[in-house]
Formats: C-alpha cells, structure tokens, sequence
C-alpha cells in the first residue's frame, strides 16, 4: 500500500535514497491525494533524491508557502473585521500552526481560515463579518437551519472578492456528539501571538486536533491531521496539563487513541495497539499506487460511523431522509 | 489500474491509467514517437475510472480523476476514452504545472522565434498553428505555451493536436497521411474531434524552447482587420488566458511583465484560413 510506504518516509526520510521509480510514483500520488505533499517536501529538503521527484518537491514547497501567506491574511483580515467589537478571534487549525509559527505548518497545506469566537457573540461576530465581504455559500434553508441549531460552527462564509472560505465556531464538536467540550476554558486559556491574533493554548490545540480527528468527521484527510497531532506532541511541555484538560473535556480515551495511532504511524511503534486501533489504521493507510482509497467499503463504514457520532440514530434518520430527498447521496 | 502508460510531452510526464484497455492502446500509438518509460518518475498520474459500480461493463462511462482533479466533472462514455485521457492530461497542467506561466494558448517557431496565439475557443488558434506546422514552422503546441519563469522563452507543450468540426476537415485536405490522425470521435461535449499526431520535427524538439517574437489575438468569422493591442491590455488577457499566474504570485507577474514588454501584440480578425495565413506572413515579414 503506498500510503504505507508515504508515512515509513517520512519517519525516515533518509530511506528515500533506496527507492525505485514505482515506488515514488504511488508515494507522491498517495501524498497528493492525503494532502502531505507540501510536508513530504520540507521533511525532504535536504535529502538527496532524484531530479524528476526534487522538482515536483520544489513546486509542492512554493504552493504552501503561498498557500500560509494566504492563510495569514485571511486571518489578518478576519482580526481587522472583529476588531471594531472588542472581538479577538481564535485561530483554529492550520492557520493557529502558522501564525504560531510551529512544526505542524511547515510544508503544510491550509484550506479554510477557522476561527473560534465565545457563543453568546457569534451573532455580532457574523455581522460584522457580513459587513465586511463575506456572503453565504449554503443557500439551503435545512442546511442553514441545522448548521445554527446543531453544528459546532456557523455555516460556512465565503469572502466576495476574495473567494476565500471562513468556518466560526463557537465551540470544537458538534452540539450533537457524545463529548462536550469546554468551550468557555478554551477562549479563557487560549494565548496572545501578537498582530491581535490569539491561537489555542499548546494542550487545547492537541485536545482539538484529536476531536476533529477522532470524535468527528469519516477520518478522510486523518493521516494529514495525525501529522499534526504528532507535531504538536512533539512542542507540548507539559505532558500532564494535557491529561488535564483532555478529562475536562471529555475526551481522555480520545487522546489515547490519537497517542497510539500517532507513535504506530509516525513514531516508533512500540505502544500497544487494540484491535479497534487496528482498523483505524487500515483506514488510514488506505490509498494505493494511484492514490485512491482502496477500501471503499471501510470507508463507508467510517462514514456511517460519522454519523452516528454526531447524531442520536433517531435524529440521523430524519436527517438522511430530508438529505436524500434533496438528492444528497453518500460516496 | 488495469492498462497504464508512462508518457512525456514537453516537460511533463503523465502516468494515465485505465480501467479499460481502448484509451491506453489508443494513447499508445498514436504517441509512438513520444518518451514511453514506463520507469520513469511521473509528475502527474491521470486516472480513468468507471463512473460508477457497474460503469466498467455497463453503458461503461469514464470519470477523469487523477493527481489533481474538478469535483463536479461530467463523466464522458468509453468510446470518447481518448478524449477523456487528454482531457484529464490537460486538467493536470491548468492545476497543477508551476514551473513555467502556462498561458491557455498555441504556438509556432522559426528561425529560433515563436509566434504565440491566444483566444477563446473557436477563436482558431489551434487550426492555424497546426496549419502552421505544415508549412515550414515548427509547431510548439495548440493548449497550452509555457513561459520560463528565468528567461522568458516559451517551451513547447506539443500534444496531439485536438482537431474539432470543421477544422478537421481543414487539416484532412492539409496533411497528406492518414496514419497522422487519430480515430473519429463524434457528438463529444465539445463536437466531433479528431486527433493529428504533430510533425515528427515538433516531437524531436519538444525540448527546445524559443525566444517570442510575436503575439496575436486570432479572431475567427470577423472581416479582415488588424490593430495593435496596447500592453496593458494584453497583460490582462493573458492574465486570463493563464491557469496558473495568481498561483505563481511575484514570478508570474515578472515573466508575464517582461513578455508583454518585450513582445509586440495585435488583435487580427480574419474570415478564412487562407486569409490569416497571409496575415501572419506579412506581420512575420516586419517583426523577424
């Protein structure tokens, strides 16, 4: 599986030197399609490698760096627009790592600006932003309805001249899920970058990474968000603060998984996994030579499983009823 | 994938593979003359996949996937698989290609200058530089003309050349050699296509660049007209015509700023190929 072959790499990057022409060729689609290039390329900056694989590097290296000069002023411009309310933004995600300027964002691929505002001023916070060029891409009244009541974030804007997406949460998991994380102790512990930014402290920033990873979403993108799981280990000094907090949000068991699949994945293996573990991981190492997901079937499973972790079975089956109706199918 | 195939064209190499054996003999031959090493490193894998469960059988229709990829693209039936394979090759470059400006536009060269010329689809651009190919050009592609980024020149991105409707005719009466063009693929989204496999002298020299000369604005089905193009303006056509200009940021500007200041432009309107050819042979005539 050449996913596998992606992440034995990048452990190892001085392993590159042995590898065959086939062999390159599934590791880069595979990063591709896991969105690693741009991190396969930093950790492989200085190693030698063949001249065909050096240039693609190269290209994947300028696309992120344009890519996080973006990202930052997506978040410039996002600070600007809240300033007038007293409102200082948290940075979420890939932007967080790149304003913080830490290991998970070197190389790293950056889609939308998430950012993070108190609950009970997201009304304020959206039309401000309104005000200031972002529109509404869900035109869909259900959607729009089950984003306010149910999700975790506002429906997502889209910025009119800059055509560049922005997700508002107000807390890290669906109102839905199982856990309920303490969205008012990650605004009160979160921490000033300066330029009126302000990200995660490094405990809650791994405590997300894990939620988004594990209590939420099909596990598409997972070996792109393990690797910033692992990175951020890596920063973390206080090792029982993040215990801590994982138990006051609920999400202690969570945080053991992301351990063991992160040290099994990019780390020496040598934790213990369980059998559930395991199918994580075939999940996760599922893309093959031309970068497709070759366990479909796992993937669908996954998929339901996404579900069922963000919803109640009763509620899931109106919701897939009224989603069907509108011609929405899965895969 | 099932049936694969390792292939250069200019400077891009593409790994295409395929559910179906059709498109891959298809590319096969007819880029008979084109570097196939199956050992060497891809920049890009193209996929051609069955549309759904049952596609690969039944009503079997392609969906284009690969390295990079539009998530709405409407798949295409099997017998349009060639079409498909370049389609999907194409997809790669507008996405992906950072190593030069890559201008939605075709090109020729003589005497070490390429004449360069870009326009929407049906504008002709394609037609004549094909035409062109034939008489004593050399022919550096009809997609797309790549801008190096250091020094200027274009490079040559000679592909097949996509023949649609009447230009297929055109050529037909131009090139003496059925063995040059590909099969008929008729009613595809974009009409009946055929492909011309370029000049052998276009492939052997697919690696060599040239310095440009001259650009043109072609505008098909227009009484005859030629008037210069200011530099701003063609600055911001090709801006537009380009794929991958915002995507390369401060190189970009500089590449497409130079070009646009060191190459004269203008728009020409013509009602027939004929008519254009003399056109360019004229203009040819004062900038060479």
């Amino acid at each position: 599986m050449s996913a596998a072959a992606l992440v034995q790499l990048m452990r190892t990057p001085e392993s590159a030197a042995a590898l065959r022409a086939d062999q390159w060729n599934g590791i880069l689609s595979a990063a591709r399609a896991e969105r690693l290039l741009g991190t396969l390329a930093a950790l492989l900056e200085y190693v030698a490698v063949p001249d065909a694989v050096r240039a693609i590097l190269a290209d994947a290296r300028r696309d992120a760096e344009r890519e996080q000069r973006i990202a930052l002023w997506e978040a410039n411009r996002a600070v600007e627009a809240l300033a007038p309310l007293g409102l200082e933004p948290i940075l979420l995600k890939g932007a967080a790592y790149a304003a913080a300027g830490l290991n998970a964002a070197r190389g790293r691929m950056i889609g939308d600006l998430d950012i993070l505002v108190p609950r009970d001023r997201l009304e304020e916070a959206e039309g401000a932003l309104l005000a200031a060029g972002w529109e509404w891409v869900k035109p869909d009244p259900y959607d729009d309805a089950y984003y306010r009541r149910w999700m975790h974030e506002l429906p997502p804007l889209i910025h009119r001249e800059r055509d560049r997406m922005i997700d508002v949460h107000h807390t890290i998991l669906p109102l839905t899920a199982r856990p309920r994380p303490d969205a008012a102790a990650l605004i009160a512990q979160s921490v000033e970058i300066g330029g009126g930014l302000r990200v995660l402290s490094p405990a809650d920033r791994i405590i997300h990474a894990v939620a988004h990873m594990l209590a939420d979403g099909d596990l598409s993108g997972g070996l792109r968000n393990l690797w910033d799981i692992k990175c951020l280990f890596a920063e973390i000094e206080d090792k029982s603060e993040l215990e801590r907090r994982a138990a006051r949000h609920g999400l202690t068991a969570h945080l053991a998984r992301a351990r063991r699949l992160a040290d099994h994945v990019y780390g020496q293996g040598e934790t213990r996994v369980t059998l559930a573990d395991r199918v994580f991981l075939r999940r996760l190492l599922s893309r093959d030579a031309w970068g497709r997901d070759s366990r479909k079937w796992l993937g669908l499973a996954f998929y339901i499983r996404s579900h069922l972790l963000r919803m109640p079975p009763l509620m899931l089956i109106r919701h897939l009823w009224t989603k069907w109706r509108k011609g929405h199918r899965p895969v | 994938m099932r049936h694969s195939l390792t292939l250069a064209i200019g400077p891009a190499t593409f790994r295409i593979g395929s559910a179906w054996e059709q498109p891959i003999a298809q590319l096969r031959a007819l880029y008979a003359a084109y570097p196939q090493d199956a050992a060497a490193i891809a920049d890009y894998a193209v996929r051609l996949e069955p549309a759904g469960p049952l596609r690969r059988w039944w009503r079997p229709s392609v969906r284009i996937a690969g390295d990079h990829m539009l998530p709405d693209a409407a798949p295409m039936a099997l017998r349009h698989g060639l079409l498909a394979a370049e389609m999907g090759m194409n997809l790669q470059m507008a996405l992906g290609w950072r190593r030069h400006l890559l201008i939605h536009a075709s090109s020729v060269e003589k005497g070490g200058r390429a004449l360069v010329m870009t326009g929407e689809s049906g504008s002709g651009k394609s037609t004549l530089a094909a035409l062109l190919g034939e008489r004593g050009w050399r022919f550096m592609g009809d997609e797309f003309a790549l801008l190096d980024l250091a020094d200027g020149r274009v490079h040559p991105f000679p592909r097949l050349v996509s023949l649609k409707n009447a230009a297929i005719g055109v050529m037909r009466a131009e090139v003496n050699d059925a063995t040059r063009f590909g099969p008929m693929m008729r009613e595809t989204p974009k009409g009946d296509i055929v492909h011309l496999i370029p000049p052998q002298d276009s492939i052997a020299r697919m690696r060599e660049p040239a310095r440009p000369a001259l650009l043109l604005f072609p505008r098909y089905g227009f009484a005859r007209d030629v008037r210069p193009v200011g530099q701003g303006e063609a600055f911001m056509r090709l801006t537009q015509a380009s794929t991958n200009y915002v995507a390369l940021g401060e190189a970009g500007f500089d590449a497409l700023h130079r070009f646009v200041t060191g190459v004269p432009a203008l728009a020409v309107d013509y009602e027939s190929g004929a008519a254009a050819l003399d056109i360019i042979d004229a203009l040819w005539g004062e900038v060479a």
